[in-house]
Order: structure tokens, then sequence, then C-alpha cells
């Protein structure tokens, strides 16, 4: 089952300008902590990290822990510093992994 | 809300012990559940970015798309851009079907599309793909007033869902009207009561932590009441959804909606 | 990150289950905190550094209808250059069975150092923000959250 992601930034912006970045991707985020009907643990899985590069270079990381909600949503800032890319991509439990992209425009 | 005329009224009266009308919310009283969210919840609702509902319409859109069955058809083969075709759909919907001679819901209507036109198996109650298109086809009525026809060929079933709705059940031995027309914005538990209104299905429960349709909620208070639930996709439940609507007549669709 | 000692405890318990039977089981076990817990979670991120309260600002309703889905934000006060700036927020809870809850790296190409998740909370309590800063120091600000729980629980399904 691939991961549904979100991701909201301006789609342009002028050169300097801190802008805000949302992040939303569909994951249960099961915390490894409940019980099942049987009294047996559900095993954890998660998503552990976040990170986004901007053309190339990391400016936002982030890891994540069971109390963070299922369905994670993050947001940042960022300075725009340049027209490109902005990579996301998402690390979890049991092999997880989902990348993300979007497009800016600076001027 | 006009009461039932003839027998029935007299019957539902004797049964219940106390007359229907009082207990009903007056229609310039109505107030969707969005009015009782804290102000975090209004705003994940409010922006589509936020609300993890969206995740799940995106998914319908693919869905919507994507070919399927013996006939190797999607659903936009037929019904084209949903943003016309769907408009104002699940807004009327449960509708009755000719075929089933009943009123059937959204989820009954996509799987008989599934089974008659794409000649595929129908989707499971609560499986990720039903849920994913009730939740982009019911999007395409956001913003517009619910719509439910009442007439010669509905009536009788509407009435059968406003019977289930003010029958007491369970071993709390409550009914739905109890909470919901008589003590609605009280406190249960230290929760406060909606009027119960299915303005804004499927939606996401943060209860829930995923989205769900209103027979899942409806389970919910059955067994919150400790009653036996009928099974996802009996007749009851279309037929109280069929009622809720009708009691929520020129309300705003809302779906998806966040609720607690 | 240092999960030891719950694994151990929940070790314990799922051997303890295992020993008595399912029958004799009358509900399962709620994973908790252990006093200490936030404590040794923040030294073995920020080690034995002094934490000062001040230019952080935690953000989080008081009161919340469903501790499933917390809107949580974190702002703190810096410029955000290349000489003065926040290198990361950590975030920690006192009463959930693990005291971390996110952690975030920024630098001053951040422009602003504001966050925003949403979290779970096992129910009311304090929870804590530390900001490390890019001249060493570190600064908090704790808030706490009145969690409510729902009036009708539902099966598993």
């Amino acid at each position: 089952m691939s991961a549904r992601a979100l991701i909201n930034v301006p789609r342009k912006a002028r050169r300097g300008d801190v802008i805000e970045i949302k992040t939303l991707i569909s994951h249960i985020m099961e915390t490894g902590f409940r019980h099942g009907t049987m009294g047996e643990l559900i095993p954890r899985d998660i998503i552990t990290s976040l990170s986004c590069k901007y053309n190339g270079e990391e400016i936002f990381a982030t890891q994540l822990y069971p109390a963070i909600a299922a369905n994670p949503f993050v947001t940042f800032h960022t300075v725009a510093t340049e027209s490109g890319t902005l990579a996301f991509h998402w690390i979890g439990d049991n092999g997880f992994e989902a990348t993300e992209e979007a497009k800016i425009v600076v001027e | 809300m006009h009461p039932p005329h003839g027998i029935a009224i007299g019957a539902v009266v004797a049964v219940l012990g106390m007359p229907l009308a009082l207990a009903e919310i007056p229609l310039d009283q109505r107030r969707s559940g969005y009015d009782q969210l804290s102000p975090a919840s209004k705003a994940m609702q409010d922006d589509d970015t936020s609300n993890p509902a969206t995740l799940t319409v995106l998914d319908g859109e693919a869905l919507w798309g994507r070919k399927a069955g013996e006939a190797n058809k999607s659903c936009a083969d037929c019904h084209g851009d949903a943003a016309t075709s769907m408009r104002g759909v699940s807004a009327r919907y449960p509708a009755f079907s000719p075929a089933k001679a009943r009123p059937i819901d959204i989820e009954q209507r996509v799987n008989l599309c599934r089974t008659e036109q794409q000649k595929v198996a129908p989707l499971a109650h609560e499986s990720r793909d039903l849920l994913a298109l009730t939740a982009f086809i019911g999007k395409q009525s956001r913003g517009m007033p619910i719509a439910v026809t009442n007439d010669e060929k509905t009536r009788p079933f509407i009435e059968a869902g406003q019977r289930s709705y003010g029958m007491r059940q369970g071993q709390l031995n409550l009914s739905c009207q109890n909470c919901h027309d008589d003590h609605w914005g009280q406190k249960l538990a230290g929760v406060p009561l909606v009027q119960g209104h299915p303005n804004g299905y499927p939606l996401y429960r943060l209860e829930w932590q995923s989205v769900g349709s209103l027979q899942r909620r409806l389970r919910n208070c059955l067994i919150g009441m400790r009653a036996e639930p009928y099974a996802y996709g009996a007749d009851e439940y279309v037929d109280l959804e069929l009622f809720l609507m009708w009691r929520a007549r020129g309300m705003t669709v809302e779906t998806p909606a966040v609720r607690p | 990150m240092d999960g030891f000692d719950i694994t151990r405890r929940e070790a314990l318990i799922a051997g303890g289950l295992a020993a008595a039977g399912a029958a004799s089981l009358a509900s399962p076990p709620v994973a908790a905190s252990t006093p200490g817990q936030m404590e040794h979670a923040i030294r073995s991120l920020i080690g034995e550094a002094e934490v000062r309260k001040g230019k952080v600002t935690l953000d989080l309703p008081p009161l919340v209808e469903n501790g499933n889905t917390v809107p949580l934000t974190v702002i703190v006060d810096s410029p955000m250059t290349k000489a003065d700036h926040v290198k990361a927020i950590h975030v920690f809870n006192e009463k959930n069975p693990q005291a971390n809850v996110i952690s975030v790296q920024l630098g001053p190409r951040a422009g602003k150092a504001h966050v925003s998740t949403r979290v779970r909370l096992a129910g009311t309590q304090t929870l804590t923000a530390i900001a490390e800063m890019s001249d060493g120091t570190y600064w908090s600000d704790s808030q706490e959250v009145i969690v409510t729980l729902a009036a009708c629980l539902e099966d598993l399904i």
C-alpha cells in the first residue's frame, strides 16, 4: 500500500521571503504500546524521520516518535533563495520510505 | 418536520409512550457538529492542506480514473469529470433504487456500478478504496444543501428510520433521540453532545485517526449503548441514514469533515 | 534513543500474560510512563547542559476534545542568522509511555524557528520544548494540556 503525501509550498515567492512549508502523509503511526483484543502487543510501525532538501541542500530534518499523531502533519519555514525543487523524504519502520517533490519559482 | 400520517404515528406513540414531534429540534435551531468543534479542529477541517481526509479524497480521485473489471472501465469512462457529474449527488443520497425497490446509500450505489457496469467485485465496507471513492464523490457536494427526496416511495423508509431513531435499545436503554434531540449541547461524560447530523460523511474522526463512514459512526453509538450493532450494509442503517438526512434537509454538506 | 527500560518492562508484562493465560486476562495492561523518564530522555539528548526558561513558546490548546490529535507549535525567538540561530528543538512529554515527542534540526536557512505538528497525548499532562541555540545555550517552555476522552469507545474492528 503506497503512502499518499500532500505538500503545500507557495508556487512563487520573492527572493528572501520566509515561506511556510506544510507536509501531510498518510501513515497509521502504530505506537507499539497498544494491545489487541487478546492482549497481544501490536508492534510499532511509525515514520521515524522526515527530511527536506532545497536544490540538494538539506534545510530541515525531524525525528518522529510514537507520540506523533497518525497521518503525520509537519510544518516548518525556509528562506526562498532560488527557484528549484524541494525534495521530501520520509523513512519509517518496516522499510517504509516515501518521497515527494514540489517546485518553487523565486524571483 | 411533517409528522407521518395515518396509522403509523398512532402505533409509534403507543409503542414509545411519547409523541415524537415534541422532542424534535426546530428547523431553525439545527446546528452542524462543526459549530461545537474546538478552534483547532475547525482549522483542520477548513484547510484542505491540513485536513487528513484530503489524502483519502486524493486516493479517491486516483481510483475514479482507474480502469477495473472485465468491462475494463473506470468511473470516468461513464461519468467523466466528477466535479460536474457528481456535483450534488451525495447531497441527495440515500436515494430510491427502482431495481432494489428501496433506498440505497452511496456505498451501495458505488458497488452497484462496480458489479453491474465495471463487472468487478464490490468493495468491502470501510475498505480503503470504498472510503476513498465515497469521500471523493462526497466532496463534490461540499457546500451544497442536503436534499434527499421525501415522497410516496421513500416515505415508508424515512418513517422506519425515524422509528429506529426513537427506539430505546441496548443495555443502557437509550435511543438516539435521548441524546441528540433532548440533550444536545449538554455534556456526556465531559464531551459535548452534538445533534448528530450526517452532513460531513465520510469524515476524519480524531478518535479513529482515520476516515470512516456514517455506518461506522452509527455502530460506535450502538456499541456505546451496549446494543448489538447491525452488520455493515444492513437496511436498518440505510433507513436511519435516510431519516437523518431528511432531518438535516437544507443543511450544508461538509464532506470530508473533521470530528472528535 | 535508549528505550531499554521500556522494552524490558513490556517483555515482563508479555511474559506474565503468557504464563497467566488469556482466559484470566481482565483487561490488557496499559503502558505508562515511569518517574524520571522524561528527565532521562532530556539528558540523553542534551547532556548535562543547563536549561533556562525563555525564548521558546510552546503553543498547545489548553483543553482538547481528543488526545489522539493535538496540534502543537513551537516558536523560538531568534534572528536565525549564521551567527545566532536555533540548531535544534526537542519536545518531551511526561505521561506517555515514551518521553520523546519530536526532534527537529534547523539552521540559518530556516528564516524562522517555527514548526508545527500534531501529537498524541495519553492524558492530561505537561509538555516541554527545549531549543538548542548555536551558541550552545538551551532554552525551554512548558505547557499543560487537559485531555478529555471520547464518551463511547469503539471495539477494535
